[in-house]
């Protein structure tokens, strides 16, 4: 009963951020909410026994993705522009989308359903392998650096990737980009002032 | 239809429409608001109630975390969904990255970030381009 | 930041606990929560957190733009390389048994060494996007804030 009082108390914080965050228009209020908005997430998941991403939420999601944005604020924009008009096309969309996902899952298993297929297919292989084969203590872990050992191997490869393209479009010091933003970009700033 | 009235079935399923209403609040931000970092702020939130949707099914009635404790008769939840959303948290803020790092490029391109702004200045360029190819054809017809 | 004197006397006294904390969470990771990805994340923002109250420029001057391109494909590169050695040793690409004479003690240092990868690895992204992003001319002022 506690657990799912304090679900539902999380989940209303999260739902009330969310909707602050399509409301409020400076932006640099809608990063910090988005900041407030992984912690949250990283509590929720704490609840769901879920350690490890919890973890990884709160220190990639409120950490790392904040300070990104806040960046990205101070190379652009500070507010966004008012709407010139307000249509109810998306919200009608939006709804319709949301009913459908809902009546999607009528038939999914319960919620912490020990014969879920979920809990049933690979995870006792795994928990029984895993003291045996690989011996230690977080399955987590195993899972990730061993049996899935390749799937991790590209997943790092797209954040590496990630990195590169990232440096190709806004890093680099000195080189052809570089040069060519001191000449347009920042001689059209001088013109105007 | 009954099956909506029936309260134990509410208690076992709120969890997944709850996450359904966040993840809506995500695409609408993403639909409805013209500001390129609140898309990616609203993208966000919908990959976020997506991680919740994966771990909420990996959770066993009475279970613990997935790491080995010495009590035998421990009931476990579901490791396998904790490793998929580990690494799609890391991969998402890179491609939350990537995508912040081309809104930098679009604003040293078209000087705003507002989706209507950048469209309304493509559209200007195009019109200008057909009236400058208008003209050029015009001449060529007259020089014949 | 000059003038923010109690941020640059907490910012000293934090940044070695917490890049003490990310190594923690890199070799306990097999053992409690943890692991590469975030302790390649906590790492980074430690620096990270150095960089943006005490300047860009005396970051780089500890921790240099050609280091992190560097460090970037070197996590990569460990990682294919332990399936490499598994590959030699006559086992299949990753499979950690074959790396020393007991399977157990091979599972132990296989995922030790590509966890060190991973974390190297989003260690590097991490500083190569705060890099980039820092390193651009701010169009707000820092007084705008």
């Amino acid at each position: 009963m506690t657990d799912l009082a304090v679900t539902l108390l999380l989940f209303f914080a999260l739902v009330s951020t969310a909707i602050a965050i399509a409301l409020l228009r400076s932006l640099f209020a809608v990063v910090m909410l988005s900041g407030v908005f992984s912690l949250l997430a990283a509590l929720l998941f704490i609840a769901m026994d879920a350690v490890d991403v919890a973890f990884t939420e709160a220190a990639v999601g409120a950490g790392i993705s904040s300070v990104l944005m806040l960046g990205t604020i101070a190379l652009t924009a500070r507010h966004e522009m008012k709407p010139k008009r307000w249509s109810a096309t998306p919200l009608i969309i939006v709804g319709i989308i949301g009913a459908f996902l809902i009546y999607g899952t009528l038939d999914m298993p319960a919620f912490g359903d020990p014969n879920a297929p979920v809990q049933t297919y690979l995870n006792p292989d795994f928990i029984a392998r895993t003291p045996k084969e690989i011996d230690v203590p977080n399955i987590v872990t195993a899972v990730l650096a061993s049996y899935r050992g390749f799937d991790t191997m590209g997943e790092v490869a797209v954040v590496f990737v990630a990195g590169l393209g990232v440096t190709m479009l806004i890093g680099g010091s000195g080189g052809f980009l570089r040069r060519r933003y001191r000449e347009t970009v920042l001689s059209r700033k001088d013109g105007q002032a | 239809m009954s099956l909506l009235f029936d309260t134990a079935f509410i208690g076992t399923h709120l969890n997944y429409w709850l996450f359904v209403i966040l993840m809506m609040t995500g695409l609408y931000i993403v639909v409805a608001r013209g500001n390129l970092l609140k898309k990616v702020v609203g993208l966000n939130l919908f990959q976020a109630s997506v991680f919740m949707l994966y771990i909420s099914m990996s959770k066993i009635a009475g279970g613990t975390a997935p790491i080995e404790i010495p009590d035998p008769n421990a009931v476990y939840s579901s490791p396998l969904p904790h490793v998929l959303i580990l690494t799609a948290i890391v991969v998402g803020v890179a491609t939350t990255a990537l995508a912040l790092a081309l809104i930098v490029r679009i604003n040293e391109a078209y000087g705003t970030i507002e989706e209507d702004e950048v469209l309304e200045i493509d559209r200007a360029k195009s019109l200008a381009e057909t009236a400058r190819e208008d003209e050029r054809d015009n001449e060529e017809a007259r020089a014949v | 930041m000059d003038h923010h004197l109690i941020l640059r006397v907490v910012t000293r006294l934090l940044v070695a606990p917490i890049l003490l904390f990310g190594l923690y969470v890199q070799f306990h990771g097999d053992f409690g929560p943890g692991g590469g990805f975030q302790a390649g994340v906590i790492f980074a923002v430690a620096l990270i957190l150095y960089g943006i109250v005490f300047g860009l420029s005396r970051l780089r001057s500890i921790f240099p733009d050609r280091w992190v391109m560097r460090l970037l494909a070197f996590g990569l590169l460990l990682y294919a390389g332990v399936g490499v050695v598994s590959l030699i040793q006559g086992g299949n690409y990753l499979d950690y048994n074959v790396l020393l004479p007991s399977a157990k003690a091979g599972q132990h240092y296989g995922i030790i060494v590509i966890e060190l990868g991973v974390g190297i690895t989003v260690f590097g992204v991490m500083m190569a996007i705060y890099y980039g992003f820092a390193g651009r001319p701010p169009s707000i002022e820092d007084t705008d804030w």
